[in-house]
């Protein structure tokens, strides 16, 4: 949306994370055409439905594609778009129910098929739209609307989960830093295969969790975020795991795997070993 | 005795046995020289044994449907003697295989067929055996079978043709011996128009392919995997697409997915997987995405009856979403419709901008047939109106179908399953509401087309099958007509929309006689919604219709409707 519609009737929450990841991702779409020199409306964002999924709506400036569909599916419509058009540039934005709750078993697959799409994930660690019921990443034993005694799940650690399944860029990002942030999905873009930029992107109203996130001094609170090390290198494995399995939540690039083919190179690869037969052809095998 | 223009063959035995290859040789061996074939299959949900059958019709003039009874049984073991000596005509014979002895007499032999087939030199040769001996109860000419095994063979060496044309004097002489004969087959009459063999589900393929499809994801299920697989196989060229997905909920998404950024695309499943794609069937019809979906309907609901046939899943298709909506909807009736009807769901979702349902069944799905050879130029491949300017465009503007931006050319949008604004942001505006649904449904003018079979249009009451159940309903109707009975016929596989003149017709007949497979009789209720004085004949059996159950039952039905007409 370029400038104020009227008839658009949603909007984010004063404070809400989900602010810095739209200015994230314009920084990064922007730097990402002018660097190849490729028009806006070759982008295409997928959003899930969440309070975060909103954002294909919010986008200022420029404008790319969108595709608002439905809760959970946010990587079977990449899927299809991209695979159908490889020249496309396609985000996925959603949230942590979206794409970790009903979403989940899309996202083992397109890791195995290191899909080439870019996926900007928006943890607040609640299910946001459908007023604060617990979502996956809500801590063991927090009250929630839908957890009243406490929640009786463990949480799950989304990076050391895209890491196990495989997926072949794995970033880790805060909504308060949309400057990091933007060259943060900037690099996933840039990567060739399937990649996942995890944001912690807190929900004021429903689990305001900024102070734990960023520290505060005068009440002795420590950050449970640090920046990643700069001697981390993306590219060991065991390196990041044992990274993300560490107290506290690491922000910056986590890991990124070398030399895999992404699904639409691997087909290219196919084309020229298979005889493609026209429709002609086909036809006449059946014809006596 | 008058030559027959007809004959039922059924091979019953178990999985593995080589019964489906049985059938569908015979329907070559047949079609190759000048007859029209058909055949009928049923398996059980297992990969080896368990009853399995596979019959094929062969005629001089172009089969409509499975027929009433068997001429010929085959039966392979005890079991499939007992399941199906039911079904045979009155001058019926049994060929069984020696290793059983059933436990009554009357017009059947025995055969060792594998022995036979070992001492003719090569045990794959038993089928051979098997058409010896058919050949000689229905007097065709063994040389059809020599032809045919020199043409399909000699490639392969000396050896394995002389296997065979011994296997076939084997056949020949046993069914010799015996004094059995079902009435002499008339020769054929050779079709002077180019033919194709192909399976019904191929058909829908190959279909779909000529009018430009290029991507296709499904997931395997009985019996719309073989679609998938066809897929896979030819849908390979630059900038095309075919994958096996994670789950139906995932096929439909990625087609929405494609078919948004500028692609014609396609799934197929069967009904459980139908079922999952439901809400995303809805946001193609929201977000206003061309996209096939084919439903080769199998027995439901739930797991159902994966492998036997029926009708049921038409109310289904109607509305697989929540919410408002009607989805369009094509249905064949035979194998050559299965090839036009694919190519016309492709066509219809790029003109309408929408899903579209192919609902076939597994009946036509398994089917072989021969056809005339499909016209590829007789299919004009449509291609939706794609917005062309600059940008500031209103993809949701107005109350009917307008160009559709494709991403990477200016118009940039949100395609919205949510209720949106004409740019495709969220709304709930009543009177957003108000004109995007009026705008959806609107679109589906554009798919009305008076096309349809019609005859005998004077009479009061007519016959209007739908989908596989055509074939049997026609058979039918034809031997009525025979009998001097007054109806009309009507069939359009156009289901949704139906045609408006058909409809106009329709309204005025005093009853309309809908058999289908199923309980509810859905595509009557769907008629009657529509003020068609509808009432369906049903049968829920898992298997087609029967000609000569239809003819009874239209004809109680139709004389019940008479008599209630005169008393009033
Ligand atoms: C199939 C389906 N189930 C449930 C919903 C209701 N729903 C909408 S958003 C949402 C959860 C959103 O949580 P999250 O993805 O974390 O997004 P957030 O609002 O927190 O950004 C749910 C359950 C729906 N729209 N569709
Ligand atoms: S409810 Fe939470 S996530 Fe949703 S807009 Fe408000 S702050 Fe953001
Ligand atoms: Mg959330």
């Amino acid at each position: 949306m370029t400038s104020k519609n009227p008839e658009y009737d949603f909007k984010w929450c004063p404070g809400c994370g989900d602010f810095g990841v739209r200015r994230a991702l314009e920084f990064a779409l922007q730097d990402f055409c002018s660097y190849h020199e490729r028009p806006m409306n070759s982008n295409v964002i997928v959003a899930g439905i969440g309070c975060s999924g909103n954002l294909v709506h919010l986008v200022e400036g420029e404008q790319p594609y969108g595709f608002h569909g439905i809760h959970g599916r946010t990587l079977p419509i990449a899927f299809g778009a991209k695979m159908g058009r490889p020249d496309l540039n396609v985000v996925v934005v959603a949230g942590d129910g979206d794409f970790l709750s009903i979403g989940l078993e899309h996202v083992a697959p397109q890791a195995a098929r290191n899909l080439d799409v870019c996926c900007v994930i928006m943890d607040n660690g609640v299910y946001g739209l459908t007023k604060g019921q617990s979502s996956p990443t809500t801590d063991l034993g927090v009250i929630t609307s839908s957890t009243p005694y406490g929640k009786l799940e463990s949480d799950l650690n989304p990076l050391d989960y895209y890491l196990s399944i495989g997926v072949s860029f794995i970033a880790s990002g805060y909504s308060s830093k949309p400057k990091d942030l933007g060259k943060l999905i900037q690099a996933g873009m840039e990567h060739k295969g399937f990649s996942i930029v995890h944001v912690l992107s807190p929900c004021t109203t429903y689990n305001d969790n900024y102070e734990q996130l960023k520290g505060n001094a005068k009440k002795g609170i420590e950050p449970i975020i640090f920046d990643v090390p700069k001697e981390h290198d993306i590219h060991d494995r065991e390196a990041a795991h044992k990274l993300v399995n560490a107290a506290k939540i690491p922000i910056g690039v986590i890991y990124q795997a070398q030399g895999r083919p992404t699904l639409d190179q691997r087909l290219e690869d196919l084309r020229g070993r298979v005889k493609v037969r026209s429709v002609q052809e086909q036809l006449e095998v059946f014809v006596f | 005795m008058a030559k027959r223009q007809d004959f039922v063959v059924r091979f019953a035995g178990e999985g593995g046995q080589g019964v489906v290859t049985a059938s569908e040789a015979l329907a070559r061996i047949a079609a190759d020289v000048g007859y029209h074939a058909l055949t009928f299959s049923t398996f059980p949900s297992q990969i080896l044994g368990g009853p399995t059958w596979t019959q094929a019709r062969i005629s001089t003039t172009p089969v409509l449907s499975p027929g009433d009874s068997v001429d010929v049984l085959v039966a392979l073991n005890e079991e499939a003697y007992e399941t199906h000596k039911e079904d045979l005509s009155e001058d019926g014979v049994v060929i069984y295989d020696s290793s059983f002895t059933p436990n009554s007499s009357g017009r059947m032999f025995g055969m060792p067929f594998d022995d036979l087939a070992k001492q003719a030199g090569d045990i794959r040769t038993a089928n051979m055996v098997m058409m010896g001996a058919l050949a000689n109860l229905v007097g065709m000419p063994v040389k059809f079978l020599q032809d045919f095994i020199v043409n399909r063979y000699l490639s392969r060496g000396q050896a394995i043709v002389d296997a065979n044309m011994k296997a076939i004097a084997f056949g020949v002489e046993r069914a010799a011996s015996t004094t059995f004969q079902i009435g002499e087959l008339e020769p054929p009459i050779k079709p002077n128009y180019k033919q194709a063999m192909i399976r019904g589900n191929d058909a829908i393929s190959i279909g779909a392919l000529a009018a430009g499809l290029d991507v296709y994801v499904g997931y395997p299920i009985s019996p719309a995997t073989p679609i998938l697989i066809y897929m896979e196989r030819n849908l390979i060229g630059s900038g095309k697409f075919a994958y096996q997905s994670s789950s139906e909920i995932e096929s439909i998404a990625a087609i929405v997915g494609a078919g948004y950024a500028g692609k014609k695309a396609m799934t197929a499943t069967a009904g459980p997987g139908f079922t999952l794609m439901g809400e995303g069937i809805g946001l193609a019809w929201m977000a206003e995405i061309p996209c096939v979906i084919v439903n080769v309907q199998r027995g439901g609901p739930a797991t159902g009856l994966p492998t036997k046939t029926e009708q049921s899943d038409l109310m289904t298709a109607l509305t697989p979403a929540h919410g408002d909506q009607l989805i369009p909807i094509i249905a064949p009736g035979t194998v050559e419709e299965c090839y036009y009807g694919g190519a016309l769901a492709i066509n219809w979702a790029e003109r309408y901008q929408g899903p579209v349902v192919l609902l076939s069944e597994h009946s036509l799905a398994e089917r072989v047939q021969n056809i005339p050879k499909p016209d590829l130029s007789q299919i004009v491949p449509e291609v939706r109106a794609t917005y062309q300017g600059t940008n500031g465009y209103q993809r949701y503007d107005g109350y009917e179908l307008s160009p559709m931006p494709v991403p990477g050319k200016p118009g940039a949008y949100v395609a919205n399953g949510s209720e949106h604004d004409a740019m495709g942001d969220t709304t709930h505006l009543p009177s957003r509401h108000i004109q995007m649904t009026t705008r959806r449904f609107s679109k589906l003018k554009l798919l009305e087309e008076n096309v349809y079979e019609r005859e005998n249009t004077d009479a009061p009451i007519a016959v209007m099958p739908w989908g596989g159940s055509k074939g049997p309903a026609m058979e039918a109707y034809e031997r009525l007509k025979a009998q001097g009975t007054n109806l009309a016929w009507y069939y359009s596989m156009r289901i949704n929309p139906l045609p408006p003149k058909l409809l106009e017709e329709l309204r005025k007949k005093e009853l309309v006689l809908v058999p289908e497979l199923n309980y509810l009789g859905q595509f009557a209720s769907f008629l009657r919604s529509h003020g068609v004085n509808a009432q369906a004949i049903t049968q829920y059996t898992g298997l087609p219709f029967r000609p000569k159950d239809l003819v009874n039952r239209i004809k109680d039905a139709a004389s019940a409707a008479s008599r209630k007409a005169v008393s009033v």
